[in-house]
């Protein structure tokens, strides 16, 4: 339909105003408050001994998370996509369960499941720590990002169909190597797309942690968790806004990632 | 010379092998297991302990006060968010896809945003516009307002990337014929345009809602978690895991869980029973 | 040369192949001709290797490979979508199946070489899937499956997702290449014509069977039954028999016998001449003349003439086994 001219701007400078002030003035305020007083108050405060100890720490999640996720994420696309097996719908409502749980009741799960008293609450006992601790941290963030790998590789697999890996495998390939030369080369950007996903939302992991580990200083203090202890414990306003100022680059470092990745997979 | 008939072989078992590509039952096996002890399992621990004193300690669980009022108030602040995004999504939406001006494209990418974005940082970022040291001064600080503008952030994108692949691939036709027999934009908007986005819209809202009512990390700076008036119900559970009342927080975590799931599932059905009428 | 004995395979409730066997010989081209649905790809994809059947042996030059995986067939499979590697150039797509066998370098280009040579491509090794052409990528797709050297060359509706001026061209070039080649070859068609112009020997396949094996003037001349008959030529129905339309002789002169009808109708299609008739109770007929033979007659709409199956033309009885005739090519008419 045609709309007037002035119906369209009218459209437009609503829709540009709402975003306006939903996203942009409020981080363009904080970007302002962080660096107001210059560059180097900014660069002392993130790299604090607690701060880079939270930086150190995220990072270290993420690589822990990301490999695992890409592993048994691809197994999970590809039972999903080239199988045949009953329950498939089951499988498939599974992997997209972590979109409807809120962060906080994931971290409560776990320390029901491995907290003292917990279910598995002798492991506890016997000296291996998981809540509190770096594997608590490590099982919540694979909570939350389970479904993006799965979620970005399954419809690819499904869209090139399996007649390349069936040719592969008529020309000689085994499994492994029609994996590797075949199928991997053609999710490669769907692949991606599902790891920059996973890592930004490692590293926004709050809720979860925060149950989960308490962000105690320097031993189970994530960026995330930095930002709110500043902010709340410390009072220390400008120390948060420089912390989340970090975590507001990488997302969107992230989200150009994003941008980027979305072109090459559609150019394909 | 026609087909020889021969009897047949009696059928041997045969060794199921997959063929290429697909992981077999060893790698389904292993999918089964990943998502059963990252997923289902602490899930079915929390379940289990809500209802470790039986159904109705639950049910007072979840009905107590405290607890009832932040339910209220999560349910009903995550409809008026999921509806507000209903309609200025789709008019984002709409402008993305049928209007054409300068850095359109970054204003297209801004969106995806709070997708990226931790929740925390969302929080604190918009303390320092709606916060105590607020420039323009409004203070919004631990005010139903300031959680609802928080849940309107995080739940952004949801609406309109529903909608937008939609409204790109909408027949232009459909419109054309309303036009020439006569309707007017809002009655073309109204009868043509609206019920075809319609799916993409509950899709849209679901998911908004289902973010909404578990959302913690966004609200947990700016809502000042008052009990009765600001706090939501994921900031209700952290608390009674603080104070060391597992069931309790089960039990609000299970009502929260069948909501979301409800929700959810519900969209599921609508969508699949309107297929079927696109189909027919 | 491939012997399939007793092959069965269900989906589910859908049974695509049921007690099946087939022997194809050494060197031939074998088509595999039926109706979608017929079970034809299934039985070539399960001969490859790429599905396993429920019942029944596969054996490949004496050899049981009933469960052996398609690596170690040594066959050569080109599918209908050409199946090409996206991200690898032509010269990388086509010896694939020889990296992976180790080959040295200089052997894997100096083979590649050759079989783009053979197959037309010569000049476009460097070029990606997405630059060629349908009919390109599928010469690239034989080049790919021929360059192991297999020992049966199975094809699955190749020229089914061109466009018919290439797939006649196509075609015509298979028949050469094989010609050329001598591997043992099995293509799967719904294209009567296609399997009637290239193969050494059809089998006809409907429902889950097979209906007829034999070269394709066997086949055409003395189907063994009423699908086969329709599946390969137009069929028209005179007297409760099935016959075929160019072998109902028209004559203007009762005292030669036959059925009374009437010309309805008189289409010239180039050399042929079909002409729709009606029997006095109403029902049509159809029967094809050359153009030589319409001139001497000198037909016209209205005119009454006698119709006679021809000395030694093909005749099926009509009722009975409720098999249905297939309309073909709209020039049945099935009484």
């Amino acid at each position: 339909m045609v709309v007037s001219d002035r119906t369209r701007i009218t459209l437009r400078v609503v829709a540009l105003g709402y975003l306006f002030a939903l996203v942009v003035v409020p981080l363009g305020m904080i970007l302002f408050r962080t660096f107001e007083d210059g560059i180097v108050a900014f660069w002392e405060s993130v790299t604090t001994p607690a701060s880079i100890s939270a930086i150190s720490l995220s990072l270290t999640i993420i690589a822990i998370v990301v490999p695992l996720n890409v592993v048994f994420g691809l197994v999970t696309a590809l039972a999903l996509a080239r199988g045949r097996f009953p329950g498939r719908g089951i499988v498939q409502a599974v992997v997209d369960l972590p979109f409807a749980v809120s962060p906080v009741i994931v971290g409560v799960s776990l320390i029901l499941l491995y907290g003292v008293g917990g279910w598995f609450g002798g492991l506890a006992e016997s000296g291996f720590r998981i809540i509190f601790s770096l594997p608590g941290m490590v099982l919540a963030t694979i909570f939350v990002t389970l479904p993006f790998v799965v979620r970005e590789v399954e419809p690819v697999l499904r869209e090139i169909g399996a007649e390349q890996e069936e040719a592969a495998a008529t020309l000689g390939a085994s499994r492994l190597q029609t994996f590797f030369r075949i199928t991997l080369p053609a999710i490669r950007w769907g692949l991606a797309y599902g790891i920059v996903l996973t890592v930004a939302r490692a590293l926004g992991e709050f809720g979860a942690l925060i149950v989960v580990a308490g962000g105690v200083s320097g031993e189970s203090q994530t960026l995330t968790l930095l930002v709110h202890a500043r902010y709340i414990d410390d009072h220390n306003t400008f120390g948060a806004y420089s912390a989340a100022t970090v975590l507001m680059g990488l997302a969107l470092i992230a989200l150009f990632l994003m941008t980027v990745l979305n072109k090459k997979r559609e150019s394909e | 010379m026609s087909a020889v008939a021969l009897t047949p072989r009696p059928a041997r078992r045969r060794r199921r092998r997959t063929i290429a590509g697909g992981v077999g039952p060893i790698g389904l096996g292993v999918a089964t297991l990943w998502l059963s002890v990252i997923v289902l399992l602490p899930l079915a621990a929390v379940f289990a302990k809500a209802l470790e004193d039986g159904p109705k300690a639950l049910w007072d669980a979840a009905t107590a006060g405290p607890a009832l009022a932040a339910l209220q108030l999560t349910v009903s602040i995550s409809v008026i968010v999921a509806l507000i995004n209903v309609v200025v999504g789709t008019l984002i939406a709409w402008v993305l896809v049928r209007d054409e001006f300068r850095g359109k494209g970054f204003v297209n990418a801004i969106i995806d945003l709070p997708f990226a974005l931790p929740t925390i940082v969302a929080s604190i970022v918009l303390l320092s516009l709606y916060g105590p040291r607020s420039p323009i001064g409004l203070h919004l600080y631990a005010t139903r307002p300031a959680v609802v503008i928080a849940l309107l952030f995080v739940t952004l994108p949801f609406v309109v990337r529903s909608v937008q692949p939609v409204l790109m691939e909408l027949d232009r036709d459909a419109e054309q014929a309303a036009a020439s027999l006569g309707a007017g934009n809002r009655t073309t908007f109204r009868h043509v345009i609206l019920p075809a986005l319609a799916p993409a819209l509950l899709s849209g809202a679901g998911l908004a809602f289902a973010r909404a009512v578990g959302e913690f990390g966004s609200v947990v700076l700016i809502g000042g978690g008052i009990p009765r008036k600001t706090e939501v119900s994921s900031q209700y559970i952290a608390k009674q895991i603080e104070i060391d009342r597992p069931v309790n927080a089960a039990a609000v975590s299970v009502t929260l869980l069948l909501i979301a799931f409800a929700v959810l599932l519900g969209l599921r059905l609508v969508a699949a029973r309107s297929q079927r009428h696109e189909e027919a | 040369m491939i012997s399939v004995k007793g092959v069965s395979k269900r989906f589910g409730d859908f049974t695509a192949l049921d007690n099946v066997s087939l022997e194809v010989p050494d060197g031939s081209l074998t088509a595999l001709l039926g109706p979608s649905g017929s079970g034809k790809s299934t039985l070539l994809r399960i001969i490859g290797g790429l599905e396993y059947a429920d019942a029944g042996t596969v054996e490949i030059r004496g050899v049981d490979v009933t469960d052996v995986s398609p690596q170690k067939r040594e066959i050569g499979f080109v599918f209908q979508h050409y199946a090409a590697f996206k991200h690898m150039t032509v010269k990388d797509n086509v010896g694939f199946g020889l990296r992976i066998r180790k080959e040295p370098k200089d052997r894997i280009e100096a083979r590649v070489s050759e079989l783009l040579g053979i197959v037309g491509l010569a000049g476009l090794a460097k070029r990606y899937p997405s630059q060629l052409s349908g009919g390109q990528r599928q010469r690239m797709a034989l080049a790919r499956a021929l360059a192991v050297e297999p020992k049966v060359l199975l094809l699955d509706e190749p020229f089914g997702a061109l466009d018919a001026k290439v797939r006649a061209e196509l075609r015509e070039w298979l028949r050469r290449l094989h010609d050329e080649v001598h591997v043992t070859t099995l293509i799967v068609t719904h294209d009567q014509e296609e399997a009637m112009s290239i193969a050494d020997n059809i089998a006809v396949m409907d429902n889950a069977h097979i209906e007829q094996v034999g070269g394709p003037r066997e086949l055409y001349d003395r189907p063994a039954n009423r699908f086969v008959m329709g599946f390969l030529g137009p069929v028209a129905s005179l007297d409760g028999a099935l016959v075929r339309p160019h072998d109902i002789a028209i004559s203007t002169d009762s005292d030669e016998g036959g059925r009374e009808a009437q010309v309805t109708r008189v289409s010239h299609l180039g050399f042929e001449v079909r002409v729709e008739l009606e029997l006095p109770e109403g029902e049509p007929v159809f029967a094809q003349l050359t153009r030589t033979e319409a001139e001497t007659l000198d037909l016209a709409s209205g005119d009454i003439v006698w119709l006679r199956k021809s000395v030694g033309g093909l005749t099926l009885p009509r009722d009975g086994d409720p098999r249905f005739v297939r309309e073909h090519d709209g020039l049945d008419a099935v009484a």
